[in-house]
C-alpha cells in the first residue's frame, strides 16, 4: 500500500523522532507501566506507523465490502442499508410471562426475538422431573411440549419476526416444536426466519448442556443443517459460538480460533453427510462476545471475517460468495459486569456495543446492568436496548462502512489476531480436529489457564477493574431486581400434566417408537421429531428415547 | 503436635448450570493457598455433592451456582450433610445469589456467601479462620 522510498524515509524520521522528541519525554515522564497489553495479554506498541502494515495489500487483504475477503463487511452497504438486528436474549418464568416480555420488547423497537430456555429444557428434562426442581423458569422459559411454544409465541406471527433460539442438545426437539407452530399458524417453512444455536461442541468446552456422546450429538447437529437446507432455507441452522468459551476465560484469539475450528468440524461433518458445500454453508452463522478491549474486539471481528472467508474458499473450495460470509451475532460480555456499583455496567455495555458495531455485527444483544445480581429487570433491559438505539441513531458511527479501516493500529492488530488464530487452528488440525482436541481437553485447559491468569492480574492489581480493585465505594445502590415467582414451577408442571392427560397417548407412543427405530439407523431424525412433537410428545420423552439409543455423555472435568 | 493436616476442600457445582469459570478459578486459587481441593465438575445433584464430601472426608464444601436454584439446592445439601454426620463441615457458597436470599441460606446452615467480585484472598482468609479442623495428625 505504501511507496518503498517513502517507507524508508518514515523509518529514518521515526529514528530521528525517537532521538529528539521521544527520549526527552521519556527521560522526564516515564510511561505508566513497563508494557501495555490488551485484555487478552497481547502486547501493544507505543505507536503504529505505516511500517507496521508494510505488507498490507489493499485489494488482497481488505478489498471492498460485500466482496472477498470481506474484511470490511459482509454486505456492500453494511449499516447504511440496514441496521443490525437488535435482539435481546430473554425468557423466564413461564411461557405466558416470556410472551409478554417479547411483545413488550417488540413494541419498544426491538427487531428480532431471542429465546432463553431454562436449564431442564436445554438438557432434555420435563418441568416435573425431579432433577428440574428449583430450576424451572429460572434462567429461561420452560418448554416441555408444543403447548408451551404455542403460548410463548401467542399473537406473534412467525412470518413477521426472526427468532433466535439458544438451544443445543435439545435443538431438534425445540426446533421441531417451532416449525410445528409455524404450520399451525399457516406459515410455510420457506418463510420462517431465525437461528438455532445447535452448537454442541462448545457445550463440551463451556456452558455444559450436553446430553449425548459427541458423535451422536454431531449427527443431530447435521440433521438440523440438512433439514433446514431442504425445508427452511431462511433459517440459520447453526450458530457456531465463541461467546461461552470467551466468558469461561478464553482470550480473544482463543475465542476466534476455537470457534472457527468448531465451524470447520461442522462443515466437514455436513460434507461427510453428502451435502454440497454451497448448499448449506450460507446458513452457517456465528456468535461472538464483545469484551472490554475496544480495538482488540474490533480487530477480532475484522480478522474473523477474513479468516473464515479464506477457510471456506481455500480449504473447502466454496464458490458461492455467500458461503464465505461470516455473519454473526454479538453479545456484550457478561463476565465484565460487576455486582458492585452496578450502574457502571451501562458504560461498559455501551463501549462493548460500540465496538461490536464498529466491527460490523449483524445482530446484537446488549447486557443489562443488573446481570451480575439477578435476571434482568424490565428497566435494565430497556436501558440496554436504548443503548443500541442511541448508537444506531445518534452516534453517527453507522454512516460509513468499516470506519476504522486503514488505521495502522487496527490493521496491524487485525493481522496479528488472524495469524495467531490460524496457528491455533493448525494445532487443532494436528490433533485431529475440534472434536478430538476437545476430548483431549485442549480447549478446556487453555481456557482455564487464561481465566486464572486474568484473575491473578486482577488480584495483583495488574489490571484495574473499577469498583472491584480500585475506586471502591461501600455505599449500596438500591436497585429493583426481577424476581421469578416461586409459584411458576407449579403452574408449569400443571400445564404439562394437562397436556399429558389430554393428548392421544397411543399416537405419542407410536411416534416415539418410530423415532427410536430411526435413531438406531441412519435417517435424518427431524421428520420423526416433528411427528412426535405434533402429537405433543414432550421434550423429556423425546430426549429419553434418544438417551436409550445413544447413551449419555459423562464429561471429564478439566481444571 | 505434629504437622497440621492440610485443609481439604470440596468445590461443587450443584444444579444444572455449566458456568464453572468461578469454580475452576477457586480450585486453583485454593490449591495455590496450600489446600487440598477436589472439584466435582458440573451438574451435580445434592446427593452426589454430599456423597463426594463424605468420600473425600473434607473440612470445607464450597458450592458454586449461577442458575438461581440455590434456594432449593443449598438447604437440601445442608440437610443431607447433617444426615451423613457431616454437620461440622464449613459450607460456603458463591455465584449469582441475591442479597435477600442470604438470611434464609444462613439459617439453613450456609456459613457465608461470596458474590461476584470477591477477592480470592478474602475467601482463603475466611476458610482459614473458620474451618473446624476435624482431625489433626
Amino acid at each position: 500500500m505504501f511507496d518503498k522510498q517513502k517507507l524508508t524515509s518514515i523509518v529514518k524520521e521515526q529514528e530521528r523522532w525517537e532521538r529528539e522528541t521521544l527520549n526527552k519525554t521519556l527521560a522526564r515522564f516515564p510511561e505508566r507501566q513497563p508494557e501495555f497489553t490488551t485484555v487478552s495479554g497481547m502486547p501493544i506498541q507505543r505507536l503504529y506507523t505505516p511500517m507496521d502494515v508494510e505488507d498490507l495489500d489493499y485489494a488482497r487483504d481488505l478489498g471492498f465490502p460485500g466482496e472477498f475477503p470481506f474484511t470490511r463487511g459482509v454486505y456492500a452497504t453494511v449499516y447504511r442499508g440496514r441496521l443490525w438486528t437488535m435482539r435481546q436474549y430473554a425468557g423466564f418464568g413461564t411461557a405466558e410471562e416470556s410472551n409478554q416480555r417479547y411483545k413488550y420488547l417488540l413494541e419498544q423497537g426491538q427487531t428480532g426475538l431471542s429465546v432463553a430456555f431454562d436449564l431442564p429444557t436445554q438438557i432434555g428434562y420435563d418441568s416435573d422431573h425431579s432433577i428440574a426442581s428449583g430450576e424451572v423458569g429460572r434462567v429461561g422459559v420452560p418448554v416441555s411440549s408444543l403447548r408451551d411454544v404455542e403460548v410463548l409465541f401467542d399473537g406473534i406471527p412467525l412470518d413477521k419476526v426472526s427468532t433466535s433460539m439458544t438451544i443445543n442438545s435439545t435443538a431438534p426437539q425445540v426446533l421441531a416444536m417451532y416449525f410445528a407452530l409455524a404450520e399451525k399458524q399457516g406459515v410455510p417453512l420457506s418463510k420462517v426466519a431465525g437461528t438455532v444455536q445447535n452448537d454442541i461442541l462448545k457445550e463440551h468446552v463451556a456452558r455444559g448442556t450436553y446430553i449425548y456422546p459427541p458423535e451422536a450429538s454431531m449427527r443431530l447437529a447435521v440433521d438440523i443443517i440438512e433439514y433446514c437446507q431442504k425445508n427452511a432455507p431462511r433459517f440459520n441452522a447453526i450458530s457456531v459460538s465463541g461467546y461461552h468459551m470467551r466468558e469461561a476465560g478464553a482470550t480473544a484469539v482463543q475465542e476466534l480460533a476455537f470457534t472457527l475450528a468448531n465451524g470447520i468440524a461442522y462443515v466437514e461433518a455436513a460434507l461427510k453427510r453428502g451435502l454440497p458445500i454451497d448448499d448449506f454453508a450460507p446458513r452457517v452463522s456465528f456468535f461472538f462476545a464483545c469484551h472490554n478491549d475496544f480495538f482488540e474486539e474490533i480487530a477480532k471481528f475484522r480478522a474473523a471475517r477474513r479468516l473464515w472467508a479464506k477457510i471456506m474458499k481455500e480449504r473447502f473450495g466454496a464458490r458461492d460468495s455467500s458461503s464465505m460470509l461470516l455473519r454473526y451475532h454479538v453479545q456484550t460480555s457478561g463476565c465484565t459486569l460487576t455486582a458492585q456499583q452496578p450502574y457502571n455496567n451501562i458504560v461498559r455495555v455501551t463501549m462493548q456495543a460500540l465496538a461490536a458495531v464498529l466491527g460490523g455485527a449483524q445482530s446484537l444483544h446488549t447486557n443489562s446492568f443488573d446481570e451480575a445480581l439477578a435476571l434482568p429487570s424490565e428497566t435494565a433491559v430497556i436501558t440496554a436496548l436504548r443503548t443500541q438505539q442511541i448508537i444506531a441513531h445518534e452516534s453517527g458511527v453507522t454512516n460509513t462502512v468499516d470506519p476504522l479501516a486503514g488505521s495502522f493500529f487496527v490493521e496491524s492488530l487485525t493481522n496479528k489476531i488472524e495469524e495467531e488464530a490460524m496457528e491455533y487452528i493448525q494445532k487443532v488440525d494436528a490433533m485431529g480436529g475440534a472434536m478430538a482436541a476437545i476430548q483431549r481437553g485442549f480447549y478446556q485447559k487453555q481456557i482455564a489457564d487464561s481465566a486464572y491468569e486474568y484473575q491473578k492480574d486482577v488480584e495483583g492489581k495488574k489490571r484495574i477493574v473499577v469498583g472491584i480493585n480500585e475506586f471502591i465505594t461501600e455505599a449500596k445502590v438500591p436497585i429493583k431486581l426481577l424476581k421469578v415467582d416461586p409459584e411458576t414451577e407449579k403452574r408449569q408442571v400443571e400445564r404439562l400434566r394437562r397436556v399429558r392427560a389430554e393428548r392421544d397417548g397411543k399416537k405419542v407412543k407410536e411416534a416415539l417408537e418410530k423415532l427410536r427405530k430411526a435413531a438406531e439407523g441412519y435417517d435424518n431424525l427431524m421428520p420423526f421429531m416433528l411427528e412426535a412433537v405434533k402429537a405433543y410428545a414432550t421434550n423429556g420423552e423425546v430426549s429419553d428415547t434418544l438417551r436409550e439409543v445413544f447413551g449419555e455423555y459423562k464429561a471429564e472435568t478439566i481444571v | 503436635m505434629g504437622l497440621e493436616r492440610r485443609i481439604r476442600v470440596l468445590v461443587a457445582k450443584p444444579g444444572l448450570d455449566g458456568h464453572d469459570r468461578g469454580a475452576k478459578v477457586m480450585v486453583r486459587a485454593l490449591r495455590d493457598a496450600g489446600m487440598e481441593v477436589i472439584y466435582t465438575g458440573i451438574r451435580q445433584t445434592p446427593e452426589q455433592v454430599v456423597e463426594a464430601a463424605v468420600q473425600e472426608d473434607v473440612d470445607v464444601v464450597g458450592l458454586s451456582i449461577l442458575s438461581g436454584a440455590h434456594m432449593t439446592l443449598f438447604p437440601k445439601i445442608m440437610r443431607l450433610l447433617k444426615e451423613r454426620g457431616m454437620g461440622d463441615v464449613l459450607v460456603i457458597g458463591g455465584g449469582i445469589i441475591p442479597e435477600e436470599d442470604l438470611l434464609a441460606l444462613k439459617q439453613a446452615g450456609i456459613a457465608e456467601v461470596f458474590g461476584p467480585g470477591t477477592p480470592i484472598q478474602t475467601i482463603v482468609k475466611y476458610i482459614n479462620e473458620n474451618v473446624h479442623m476435624k482431625k489433626e495428625l
